[in-house]
């Protein structure tokens, strides 16, 4: 009777074992499902932007024999010589029989209307080009270095196509004789923002993310590690600086863009500050990168053991003097590594800059801190909204610009951690 | 404040910061050679501090008095000058109502900075300009001799005063820390400038625009009539579908980062080798530390069509701006937030616990299920807290792919729009700032700021009783 029931005993617990297992199989697969599933998307995210910006780092150009017409340019006033007119003359020698002048206007919408404001610039620069014919390399048209890429599909009905046939014919005529090719776009990392997409860069964005950066970095750090020293250092424990630190971690959580209408309804209105200028973007993501950098920078300061302390104090180093001597240098390199955490996080932020008006369309490259200016993730904003195909493939590079800058800085904390830990 | 401006206050800092280092090495002599003396004759007494802090003591004194006075002059030399400049104007032009006046004085402005508008400029503004600028220059001179003889007064009434019993270090001591206190209390001013000035535009908005109405309005269009008396577009401010539209898109963020993060972080923490852990933690942070444009490319250029083309296939329709897609790039957006805080919670679980459990025969996904889970409920709670508090403040992600017209709709395949695309669309452009159409931005920016704060106050609270329970 015993025996019999153990042994149904086993049969079910066998029975059992196997559900069990089957299930903690299945557990585990759904939880490597899961690691899976995530690196997945990571990957998708990159490969759809690698796939879809990397030609934008080729712009087709057009070599154009330009003939300088002395006739045409007063030496007084360079600027004022009708370069457009030149352009396209240049563009129709090269195509003798198009007579008819819708024809002529198809032609020259072939190339890009910054074309003029190349050779212009040539001129000025070099007065002595007058008289002389130039072979100069020229942007074309962004649909044309569509078409160019295969983004403007042959096979479809004319009518569909920004190309006409005879557009078309005439690209074809230029490629089979070299005079059209894709050349690396330089443009694109020297220029400011335009409304044609092969005029446009990300220069300006970079140089306005460059100056909004120093304001916040200079901001940030100093008042973070003074907070941080303050806290961890200073502070009695009492009701206030509790108040302090309930603060600090709320404002870790606030959503980006309450700064954006806090930098809006005081540093716009209330202080009158310059709308656009990376002034006030920086002071912006300053209080929003603040907290992130104090609780870095506390636990960094808490990780330096007291034995560093007591030692300072026991040579007969006051309170300051053992923290400015002794611990602030010893909590460096977590501090760091802080605040380019913090730094990578504004670098990335674009919502609370659009309240304080850095989405304007903003053409010039900014030199100092009131200019107005965009930044490079509201400039990817921008360019995403834009219709134009050209812009798509402009907005994932100027995302590959912005994750290369983010990985260099985070790979520059993980070095400073590297090499400045030591054994303790 | 102006670029003029802020180009004479970095000059005159630059100028006060030479004055100072100068003022510095002074002062350090000083000790010195009364250090020396000290040395030599047996009357004198030792210095109290190092020479350097005398320095420092001096460098301080001629700096902070000429700080303050620059302080003042940034913040006031523009509305004084404006003053003046009006006063010269014909009495005409001074008596206008205050919104001309207003008008007036932003004319002088862009006439004073260089930006010249399109119109003609009135000859007696383009004088005030001329005149403003001309005392501008006068108060720029007065300003750098009154500078030069403050910090060098003050510097020198410092140094007079070095004598070796001097308590120079304690004084240069509490400076520093007077201004560590500074600092550390900018935090609590961050929070008090955001909610006063989304407060006191809210109240604003609610003296036009009852709270009832904006709190239970059913319909959300906040289009303003251009005229006073044109028909049926007075605007209604009902906030309700735009916070059906944020909770849904938060509601499908989180129904899959939360499974997702939740067993991500259980395989890693539990299951996964020293090797893959090492490997797989760094890359799904990658995915936090993204900046959200990258998502909302992402989701506007790639998810979003994708969801349509199958919805297509599968016979429904399917908006280009669908709330599943926006809420599915969110959600991946959020997966590193909840496993990463999911994964602290379930390692601060005591291994005896753990152990206890596996020794009683139980398999490992039992003792996850049925012994770490209930032990780490509160603090996973408290990371879906926070992440959901992250997803309804998320804006770049929706206002590059969520819709703009507010419906009211539980359909997930139908676009809708959450309370920060609002925000956006009614303060990104030139506006009037007085209308209930931006004021209405603040209003949805403080319910935006009251939402995540209490998320944020519960996840918190969570967070710290559950640590006291295991320490």
């Amino acid at each position: 009777m015993a025996a019999e029931n153990g042994a149904s005993t086993m049969e079910l617990i066998n029975r059992c074992l196997a559900r069990r297992y089957r299930k903690e199989r299945w557990f585990r697969r759904c939880g490597l499902g899961a690691v899976i599933v995530t690196i997945g998307f990571l990957g998708i995210l990159f490969g759809s932007i690698v796939v879809n910006g990397w030609s934008a780092f080729e712009q087709a150009e057009i070599l154009l024999k330009v003939h300088f017409d002395p006739a045409m340019f007063d030496v007084d006033n360079l600027a004022a010589a009708d370069y457009g007119g030149l352009v396209k003359k240049s563009l129709q020698r090269m195509f003798p029989e198009v007579k008819d002048r819708r024809d002529k206007r198809k032609l020259n919408k072939l190339i890009s209307i910054g074309a003029a404001f190349i050779l212009q610039n040539h001129i000025i620069h070099d007065t002595s080009l007058i008289g002389k014919t130039l072979k100069i390399w020229l942007p074309v048209d962004d649909e044309v270095d569509m078409f160019l890429k295969g983004y403007i599909r042959r096979d479809v009905p004319e009518s569909e196509r920004r190309l006409t046939d005879q557009q078309i014919g005439w690209i074809d005529r230029l490629v089979a004789g070299g005079l059209l090719k894709e050349k690396f776009n330089t443009t694109f990392f020297t220029a400011g923002d335009s409304r044609e997409p092969e005029l446009a860069g990300i220069h300006g964005a970079v140089a306005g993310s460059f100056f909004t950066l120093i304001v916040t970095l200079t901001l940030s750090f100093s008042i973070g590690a003074a907070t941080a020293v303050y806290l961890e250092e200073f502070a009695p424990r009492n009701r206030w600086t509790d108040f302090i630190e309930v603060n600090i971690n709320n404002l870790a959580a606030v959503p980006p863009i309450i700064f954006g209408l806090l930098g809006l309804a005081v540093f716009l209105n209330f202080f009158n500050m310059p709308r656009s200028s990376p002034l006030v973007g920086g002071l912006v993501l300053t209080l929003m990168t603040l907290p992130t950098i104090i609780i870095t920078s506390r636990a960094s300061l808490k990780s330096v053991p007291s034995s560093i302390r007591e030692a300072a104090f026991a040579i007969g180093a006051s309170k300051m003097q053992a923290i400015i001597h002794h611990i602030l240098p010893l909590a460096m390199p977590g501090m760091m590594t802080g605040t380019i955490i913090g730094m990578a996080q504004a670098l990335g932020e674009a919502a609370p800059l659009l309240m304080i008006g850095m989405v304007a369309f903003i053409a010039d490259v900014p030199h100092g801190f009131t200019d107005p200016a965009t930044v490079l993730p509201v400039q990817i904003y921008l360019w995403a909204d834009a219709p134009e195909r050209a812009f798509v493939e402009r907005t994932s590079a100027a995302i590959m610009v912005l994750l290369a800058l983010l990985i260099s800085m985070n790979g520059l904390a993980v070095f400073l951690r590297k090499k400045f830990e030591r054994p303790r | 404040m102006g670029r003029r401006t802020e180009v004479s206050v970095g000059f005159f800092l630059f100028f006060l910061l030479i004055l100072s280092a100068g003022a510095y090495m002074q002062g350090k002599r000083k000790a010195f050679s009364l250090s020396r003396l000290a040395d030599g004759r047996g009357g004198k007494k030792p210095l109290h501090s190092l020479p350097g802090y005398y320095g420092l003591l001096t460098a301080l004194g001629c700096l902070l008095p000429a700080l303050l006075i620059i302080a003042i002059w940034a913040a006031c030399s523009d509305s004084i000058l404006t003053a003046l400049t009006l006063q010269t104007l014909p009495p005409a032009l001074q008596n206008l109502p205050p919104d001309q006046l207003n008008l007036l004085v932003n004319d002088l402005h862009n006439l004073i900075a260089g930006h010249v508008a399109g119109r003609d400029i009135r000859p007696v503004l383009q004088q005030a300009a001329e005149r403003y600028i001309a005392m501008q220059h006068l108060a720029r001179l007065l300003l750098a001799a009154v500078l030069t003889a403050v910090a060098l007064f003050s510097g020198l009434l410092v140094y007079r005063r070095i004598r070796p019993e001097m308590r120079a270090r304690n004084h240069v001591e509490r400076f520093i820390r007077y201004g560590l206190i500074a600092c550390s209390t900018i935090a609590v001013f961050t929070t008090i400038g955001i909610v006063l000035s989304v407060l006191f535009e809210s109240l604003r908005f609610f003296r036009q625009v009852p709270l009832t109405d904006f709190l239970f309005g059913l319909k959300w269009s906040p289009q303003m009539a251009l005229r006073a008396d044109q028909a049926g577009s007075s605007g209604s401010f009902g906030v309700l579908p735009v916070l059906a539209g944020t909770f849904m898109i938060s509601g499908i963020a989180l129904a899959v980062a939360v499974p997702v993060g939740l067993m991500s972080a259980i395989y890693l923490s539990e299951y996964a080798g020293n090797k893959v852990r090492v490997w797989a933690k760094p890359v799904m942070e990658i995915l936090a530390g993204l900046p959200t444009v990258v998502y909302g490319f992402f989701a506007a250029l790639v998810v979003a069509p994708f969801i349509r083309h199958v919805g297509v296939l599968l016979g429904l329709d399917v908006s280009s701006e669908s709330g599943l897609a926006v809420g599915l790039v969110m959600g991946i957006m959020i997966i590193p937030f909840v496993s990463s805080l999911a994964d602290d919670v379930i390692n601060a679980v005591p291994q005896s616990i753990r152990d206890g459990s596996l020794g009683l025969g139980a398999t490992r996904s039992e003792t996850i299920i049925r012994v770490i889970m209930p032990a780490a409920l509160p603090g996973i709670v408290a990371s879906i807290l926070l992440a959901a508090s992250r997803a309804i403040g998320e804006t770049m992600i929706v206002v590059m792919a969520a819709g703009l017209a507010a419906g009211l709709t539980a359909n997930p395949l139908q676009s809708v729009t959450t309370v920060t695309v609002q925000i956006v669309t009614l303060l990104v452009g030139d506006q009037k700032f007085d209308s209930p159409k931006t004021l209405a931005a603040f209003a949805l920016g403080l319910l935006l700021f009251v939402i995540t704060m209490i998320l944020n106050v519960i996840a918190l609270y969570v967070v710290r009783r559950y640590r006291e329970k295991y320490e």
